[in-house]
């Protein structure tokens, strides 16, 4: 009897670990072929897409031999699968080339613009969750009423304004016209020298260092860009939220709660959200990678010198290498911040672990 | 409207309300037009909808007629009097920019660019995800796990940088633009179409279909694909919008539409150098972009609850 309870026992868990060892090899799998294909795809664009690298290097006027010897040097003569395997080999090593535009290598240069991307994406996902799910929860709440429909308007217009306009329009009223805000860039040139910051976040370095008039100037260059992005994500974080909610407040342990006589703002804000609050979480960090991309736009608006800054300066001078580099590292992020998110779902939400 | 050779059973009027709205419809004819019927009557219930159906008819209208609604020249403008008039000056209704073009006129023929690079992209990128999806759909096994996969790897790209590599390997274009916003752009309609696929591969009317002999490709395209299309057309119609923006972007760095061509995004990049003083030359193509994504926006949300009422109001 003993026996067969154990080894029925034995046979349930090695089931469950062998189904828990598939997900672990299915999840691997996952990661490994995006990531592939992302280098996969920008392997194809730098390689095969365009002008022949070589021939850009040496320019078209160049003699035969002179193109030919290049071209071994770039190990463009050898097969395209030997070709991808080096060039899988270098970006693992973090060896994107060396940009044309600045003559450092691309990954220095990615380092150096990448934490003002962050802190930019931070501020706007900030912004944006703090405003979004209140808002999303008032138009849940209020279904129907004339705050869902005022709701309902502010996130169509975040869906269909082009964000660069409106960032134009906004510098022309908030620092042309009204001088609230300062002058786009990350710092003033009067701080530039006398503030060195460790971290490349300069807000935290500076309030760190306790400067509090630097830091002051930092929120006054940050605040429209940032807020900008947060508006953004405020349209999608509030549609979201306001979908769960009306989801979570049609269950009856809400009803159940209701007749227990519990105040209905408890009701709302301690039992439904937090019931949303895990899908709400995948939400915020994929608007957070939203905005990682959203930046590009922003930061050429405001002369962000961050990543999206970046890859737009080299773009207008055709600096191929630093294109791709930038477009490989916004990417592994995203896909890193899709897996992360998706992952903290998993192990937030019990519902989703019996599978 | 003349009456159709059709043989009625009941004594209903052809093409009258009740006619369509029967539950007994005679023919497959007399089902088809009363289900369109029903959808249009959820649909046009829904104002903010049909304001958004009314800004795209507008657009398509303008971009036809653009050439009889446009009062001047777009590309040619009038360098020696008419430089950077105020919207308002008389004859030029939202003013001129720099090189004394009317900002109205190029609006009106920008649109015909807007048009074509969303229908394009629409008429690129539907079909392929609606092929993949579905194939790998109806397949199933190792098609459907290698078809997802690579699909799984394009829908987790940052589309906007992608497109801005692409354009940039490609070179600066219109028609490059499009090529990189359909690349970019499929992957979900291959969702869509496979997860629909899914759900009716197992029915009925497909062991039928299959017992009399189809072969799998016409079971997909005969079968399979037309159910997947109402679901498709709304998602295209939601991601018009975005479509919009990534062009009007990639126009704005200069690496969509390339001047003298009035695409919108172009036409915001170059008014931005006198964004301070002239503030209408970039305010103007801005908010012609604004209102035509709204206008998808509000049409695909339409749409979207009139085809599927149980998604109604969320």
């Amino acid at each position: 009897m003993t026996l067969t309870d154990t080894t029925a026992v034995t046979r349930r868990t090695r089931r469950r670990a062998s189904s828990f060892g598939m997900a672990v090899v299915r999840f691997v799998v996952t990661v490994v072929t995006t990531f592939l294909g992302l280098l996969a795809v920008t392997f194809f664009i730098g390689r095969v897409v365009p002008i022949d690298p070589a021939l850009a290097i040496v320019g078209d006027r160049a003699p035969a031999h002179v193109v030919e010897r290049v071209r071994e040097e770039l190990g463009l003569n050898l097969p395209l699968y030997q070709q991808f395997w080096i060039y899988i080999k270098q970006a693992l090593s973090g060896d994107f080339g060396t940009s044309v535009l600045t003559t450092n290598p691309v990954m220095a240069d990615i380092a150096r613009v990448f934490p003002a991307t962050i802190e930019l994406a931070t501020i706007g996902t900030i912004i944006g969750a703090l405003i979004g799910v209140p808002l999303g929860v008032l138009a849940a709440v209020k279904r129907g009423s004339f705050a869902d429909q005022i709701v309902r308007v502010i996130g169509l217009i975040g869906y269909s304004v082009p964000i660069f306009w409106l960032g134009l329009l906004a510098l022309v009223l908030f620092y042309a016209k009204l001088n609230w805000v300062a002058y786009p860039g990350r710092i003033d040139i009067v701080y530039e020298y006398t503030f060195t910051p460790v971290t490349g976040f300069y807000l935290l370095d500076a309030i760190w260092q306790a400067q509090w008039d630097v830091a002051l100037d930092l929120f006054r260059h940050i605040i429209l860009p940032g807020g900008l992005l947060g508006y953004f994500s405020l349209a999608y974080i509030s549609r979201m939220t306001r979908s769960f909610m009306l989801n979570e407040l049609q269950q009856e342990y809400v009803v159940a709660a209701r007749a227990k006589g519990l105040s209905e703002t408890r009701i709302i804000w301690f039992h439904a959200l937090r019931n949303a609050a895990v899908p709400l979480v995948t939400v915020i960090a994929l608007s957070y990678a939203g905005l990682l991309e959203g930046s590009v736009l922003t930061e050429t608006i405001f002369s962000w010198p961050g990543l999206g800054l970046y890859i737009t300066n080299s773009l207008q001078n055709a600096d191929m290498n630093a294109v791709l580099g930038g477009t490989i590292v916004i990417g592994a992020v995203f896909i890193t911040i899709n897996i992360l998110s998706d992952l903290l779902y998993r192990t937030l939400d019990p519902r989703t672990k019996s599978r | 409207m003349s009456a159709p050779p059709l043989q009625i059973g009941d004594n209903l009027k052809p093409y009258s309300r009740d006619w369509l709205l029967s539950e007994q419809p005679t023919s497959r004819h007399q089902a088809r037009l009363g289900r369109a019927y029903v959808i249009w009557r959820r649909f046009s219930a829904n104002r903010l909808a049909l304001a958004g159906l009314g800004i795209i008819v507008l657009l398509v209208l303008v971009a036809i007629f653009a050439d009889v609604l446009a009062p001047h020249n777009p590309v040619q403008g009038d360098l020696m009097n008419a430089r950077l008039l105020a919207p308002g000056t008389s004859g030029y209704l939202l003013g001129t920019d720099d090189q004394g073009r009317d900002i109205l006129s190029r609006l009106i023929h920008g649109s015909r660019l807007t048009l074509f690079v969303v229908v394009l992209v629409a008429i690129i990128a539907a079909p392929v995800g609606l092929i993949i999806g579905t194939v790998s759909g109806y397949a199933g096994g190792w098609v459907d796990a290698v078809l997802m996969r690579i699909t799984d790897i394009f829908l987790a790209f940052p589309k906007l940088v992608l497109a801005l590599a692409l354009v940039a390997a490609l070179g600066p274009g219109i028609e490059n633009a499009v090529l990189a916003i359909a690349v970019t752009s499929w992957p979900p309609y291959a969702r869509i179409a496979r997860a629909e696929t899914m759900t009716f591969r197992n029915s009925e009317f497909i062991s039928a279909v299959k017992l009399m002999g189809a072969s799998p490709f016409r079971i997909v395209f005969r079968h399979v694909m037309p159910l997947c299309l109402s679901s498709l057309i709304v998602r295209v119609t939601l991601d018009m919008a975005g479509i919009i923006l990534t062009a009007a972007g990639l126009g704005f760095l200069g690496l969509g539409a390339q001047p003298p061509l009035p695409e919108w995004g172009a036409m915001i990049a170059s008014g931005r150098r006198f964004i301070l003083d002239q503030w209408w030359v970039a305010a103007m193509p801005g908010a012609a972009i604004l209102i035509v994504s709204l206008g998808f926006n509000l049409l695909g949300d339409g749409l979207r609850d009139a085809l599927d009422p149980k998604e109604a109001g969320q």
